[in-house]
């Protein structure tokens, strides 16, 4: 290989003033003296009272730009001492804690420490601010229990499904080991450690995708079948959403993304890609339906701001609202997507989690019945994290209808790949139809169950919530408990109902909803004998309070 | 009614969908692909090819499944201790905390403690997970580069690199050239050479990425270069990313030199030493998905922690390893029968490659040799070029049906050299690919030799 024969990447659009890292200047090697002597002039008395005054005023000035353009990067200092105390707890592992402490001080290198780059600052900048991982934090350090810490934070913001765990644990504890224990007989040959220890796809075992594929059709009421050929496997829903956002837009392209949505989005899509999301509000006295007026209205805006759109975003049963996308409206988005020549991605996490009279409809069903579209353009999000309460298991897929895509994603599904003793459970479990069958039904009443005891107790205390038909989530109206009736208002609330009533609940704000007052309330981590607390908790915010509306 | 898949006309797809950077079109790829057409097997296909492009460590299989078999609970979900089967279920089933189980990070800890002969010591707080050492390799670049930034690294190195490094990062590889003069060692010339090289092609060199053992020499680094390379990122201000996936096949001497071992009697130099693990080649288990990144820099681990959400292990897969890697007495013997078995095969493999008359670069690590065949491309007047290098591995391909790893994808700065890799088969797998070479070399021999009788 010849000098100078650099392996370099193809070119990436330029994105000076995106990522905020300034371009050193050239050091200077003369330590400044040119500020020195002009300095010694001044002090002597030769520059006259004006020019005296002026000069140094002057001069220092300059001083302090040079310093500041000169001022070595932020080193990890304070930001990273909560998540250095943690390491601090190992005496073997003090030698390194102390001597990093020291070091972040910036004493040592006259130039600083090396930088990290745009993306690895700018995720610890958007965290700290957001208040979904806020409450989190929160929640993480002061977790309620009914008996060892009463008074504790209840969490109402994480959506995991505590109800059947129960069920999927039973299953578990009689499949699971012997599933994964090497055993004897050719009929176990796939499951020694051979067949579970060496390489394969990075994309999935198509085992899996042939499982996962019945169960997404099983889900969806039957009404479309999957092909597994198409499905690309990966570390859970968030890569899997990450890895098709990387193919379907470059940086500085768009999504439409009608809110309120997952704030999860906010972090998941834009960090890495450099994607923009820009919101596209509903309205509550629409039932938050999407409308493609709106989202007319919001690709003419981006467009002329420069900023190509590359798609549309939904979550189908809405996060965090909980409703279903009619079928009309789909048709709709499939309609504005082809005429815009746009990427349409259908977020289906809960499509497995719905409960009440409404039928859930997937963008699937209505891609299959429209023969002459162009496909290409529709891609699902799946996990098992939701539907089938395995957050730990890390299985998320994409589905799409786009080879190009189906290519690209799983190749890229290396970096997020799934180890293969947890891909031959899952499909030991998705299998067994008989388990899958009760598992779906009971879960599905217990949502019903949960859900309404959590709105009938929220009504209590005069709080409203919208209808859901699926998810994990209440849509709750506390507007009418918010003093000024804006986002600060709403911030108050929330800070209220954290720190007063100790719960952690999420704002609309996080979701990007325009109407201030409604909070997402997650109910499946929550057991019956919780809601009394929950209720009394919620009247130290309502009780005593005027209503302001 | 499956969907019918149309060809997409449109929409267009991103930049990384179409880039060709996942680097899928090289010959290192290619013989894969030709392995997967006509895979060797000593009963239905013995005329097949035998994969030796794949750095997989099957030596050991034995030891692991002997684990589990003694060990059901690390498997199952231990329903059999009273009590802990509901809580610890939730716990597994739901975690997905991007910090990872405590007891897995301890247990990784002192297996790479073990590794090094307890001669550096590892933090559990400062391991981040990701899915195997890809999504480590990868998540480093994230953090420590900008698009258009480079790191630079030594060659010859793995081929991997290109595709994992570059493809969404948008970061660029410097080559740090490295020749057989002295046994590829990286000099400082080299690295500076490096240096000036991005900087004129307008690039911010953002740090050195080294592989240590090297894959695809299978050599440790001496001491003294570490040395000299931690010195030049501190000259020039940058990071040092040590991947050290094969520290734990170190089978003969010298001994590892980490450059964990040097980042602890060198307090200057650890806000920027990261080194990346996992147990895909020493522990033989790539299907586990399971690596490491470990910082010693604090805001690196909290964002890599947080950067981790995108390729977390699942909570299974922890608690299995947390299980057998916390055993010390089954570690400890792991590491130890592991080490002499790889020994074992490597020196068969390099005797065998000998009477063959081919010779190889001296290792002491990994699960490969390099394979010196500059002697087949010279006679053609003049010297060796890529290209000829090229149209040897395609006759080692489809005639000898070897599939072995040509050193021009890994950036070789000389034609001739090939990585062969002995521990992803059976000893038997690895004669027959042994008696293919001497009779190749045998033919080829007798075909170049002048002929002088006359």
């Amino acid at each position: 290989m010849k000098k100078g024969d650099i392996t370099r990447r193809p070119s990436s659009p330029s994105r000076s003033g995106r990522d905020g890292s300034k371009e050193r200047p050239q050091r200077r090697p003369d330590g400044g003296m040119r500020i020195v002597v002009p300095l010694q002039g001044v002090v002597q008395g030769r520059g006259g009272l004006v020019l005296g005054s002026l000069i140094p005023c002057a001069l220092f000035y300059f001083l302090q730009l040079y310093i500041k353009r000169n001022r070595p990067p932020p080193t990890p200092g304070s930001p990273s001492s909560a998540a250095a105390s943690s390491s601090a707890s190992t005496p073997a592992g003090a030698i390194s804690t102390t001597i990093q402490r020291t070091l972040s001080r910036g004493v040592l290198s006259p130039r600083g420490l090396p930088a990290l780059s745009a993306r690895g600052a700018v995720a610890r900048a958007g965290d700290d601010d957001s208040l979904y991982y806020a409450g989190l934090r929160r929640c993480a350090d002061d977790p309620y229990h009914p008996s060892s810490n009463p008074s504790g934070v209840i969490q109402l913001g994480l959506a995991e499904n505590h109800l059947s765990l129960d069920l999927v644990r039973r299953w578990m504890e009689e499949h699971a080991g012997p599933a994964l224990t090497p055993g004897g007989d050719d009929e176990a040959r796939e499951l020694t450690i051979r067949g579970l220890a060496t390489y394969q796809p990075y994309h999935g075992i198509l085992a899996l995708k042939m499982a996962l594929a019945e169960f997404m059709r099983k889900i969806m009421q039957e009404s479309v079948s999957f092909d597994p050929s198409q499905m690309v496997i990966t570390s859970g829903a968030t890569s899997a959403m990450e890895i098709l956002s990387f193919c379907v837009a470059d940086p500085g392209n768009a999504f439409l993304v009608p809110s309120p949505y997952y704030p999860g989005w906010d972090r998941d899509i834009k960090w890495r890609t450099g994607i923009e999301l820009i919101p596209v509000p509903c309205r509550s006295t629409d039932n938050f339906n999407i409308s493609i007026t709106a989202l007319e209205i919001a690709y003419n805006q981006a467009k002329k701001r420069g900023v190509r759109v590359r798609g549309v975003l939904i979550s189908n049963p809405s996060n965090p609202t909980g409703s279903f996308v009619p079928k009309q409206t789909l048709r709709d988005l499939l309609q504005f997507a082809t005429e815009k020549n746009i990427h349409l991605i259908s977020d289906e996490v809960f499509a497995g989690s719905t409960f009440g009279s409404d039928e859930f409809v997937s963008v699937a069903e209505v891609v299959d019945e429209l023969e002459d579209l162009d496909r290409g353009r529709v891609h699902i999000i799946y996990g098992v994290s939701k539907d089938l309460s395995l957050a730990g298991f890390r299985v998320g897929v994409i589905y799409s209808y786009n080879e190009s895509i189906v290519a690209a994603a799983a190749k890229i599904a290396r970096f997020s790949s799934v180890s293969t003793p947890t891909q031959h459970l899952l499909v030991a479990m998705l299998s067994d139809q008989k388990f899958i069958s009760s598992y779906l039904k009971i879960n599905r009443e217990r949502l019903q169950k949960a859900y309404r005891l959590l709105v009938d107790a929220l009504k209590q205390v005069g709080i409203e919530c919208f209808k859901s038909s699926g998810g994990f989530y209440c849509w709750a109206d506390m507007s009418k408990f918010i003093r000024s009736y804006s986002e600060k208002g709403e911030r108050k609330l929330w800070d209220r109902l954290l720190e007063e009533a100790k719960l952690n609940v999420t704002p609309g704000s996080s979701c990007h909803c325009i109407e201030p007052g409604w909070f997402r309330c997650c109910f499946t981590t929550l057991s019956e004998q919780d809601i009394p607390v929950v209720v009394e908790r919620l009247r130290r915010i309502t009780d005593g309070h005027k209503s302001n509306r | 009614m499956v969907g019918k898949l149309l060809p997409a006309a449109s929409p267009a797809l991103s930049h990384v969908a179409t880039s060709g950077a996942h680097g899928e079109d090289s010959p290192y790829f290619a013989g894969w692909r030709a392995y997967d057409d006509d895979p060797y097997d000593a009963v239905s296909n013995p005329s097949g090819v035998i994969q030796m492009g794949l750095a997989e460590n099957q030596v050991s299989f034995d030891l692991l499944e002997g684990f589990l078999r003694e060990h059901p609970e690390a498997a199952g979900w231990g329903g059999a201790a009273a009590g802990s089967g509901v809580a610890s279920f939730r716990d597994n089933a739901l975690f997905q905390d991007y910090h990872g189980l405590k007891t897995f990070r301890k247990a990784m800890a002192s297996f790479m403690e073990k590794i090094r002969g307890g001669k550096a010591r590892f933090d559990p707080d400062r391991i981040v997970l990701t899915a195997g050492a890809t999504a480590a390799n990868e998540l480093l670049t994230f953090i420590l580069a900008n698009p258009g930034d480079a790191l630079l690294i030594p060659t010859p190195y793995y081929p991997g690199f290109d595709r994992d490094l570059r493809w969404r990062t948008g970061v660029n590889i410097v080559p740090v050239h490295c020749h057989s003069a002295n046994g590829f060692q990286v000099t400082v010339a080299a690295l500076e050479d490096a240096y000036e090289e991005a900087a004129a092609a307008g690039m911010r060199a953002a740090g050195v990425l080294l592989t240590n053992p090297s894959n695809p020499l299978g050599t440790t680094m001496k001491r003294s270069v570490l040395e000299d390379v931690l010195d030049f990122v501190v000259r020039k201000n940058i990071h040092l990313i040590s991947d050290e996936i094969y520290s734990g096949s170190v089978f003969a001497a010298p001994d590892l030199v980490s450059v964990a071992e040097l980042v602890e009697s060198r307090p200057d130099v650890a806000d920027r030493v990261h080194i990346v693990y996992s147990l895909s080649k020493d522990l033989g288990l790539p299907g586990f998905r399971v690596g490491v990144v470990y910082s010693y820099n604090d805001a690196v681990v909290t964002t890599a922690r947080r950067m981790s959400s995108f390729t977390l292990v699942s909570s299974q897969t922890q608690k299995t390893l947390a299980a057998m890697l916390s055993d010390d007495a089954f570690a400890e013997e792991y590491i130890r029968t592991n080490r002499e078995r790889l020994r074992m095969r490597h020196d068969h493999m390099v005797a065998g490659l000998a009477r063959a008359g081919v010779p190889c670069l001296q290792g002491n690590a990994g699960l490969f040799v390099w394979m010196d065949m500059r002697r087949l491309l010279l006679g053609g007047g003049g010297e060796a070029t890529v290209a000829d290098e090229l149209r040897l591995w395609d006759l080692m391909l489809h005639e000898v049906k070897l599939n072995i790893s040509p050193g021009s994808s890994c950036h070789c700065s000389e034609p001739g050299w090939f990585r062969v890799c002995f521990a992803n088969m059976s000893l038997d797998t690895l004669d027959v690919a042994l008696a293919r070479m001497g009779r190749f070399m045998d033919r080829w021999n007798k075909a170049t030799t002048p002929q002088k009788e006359h």
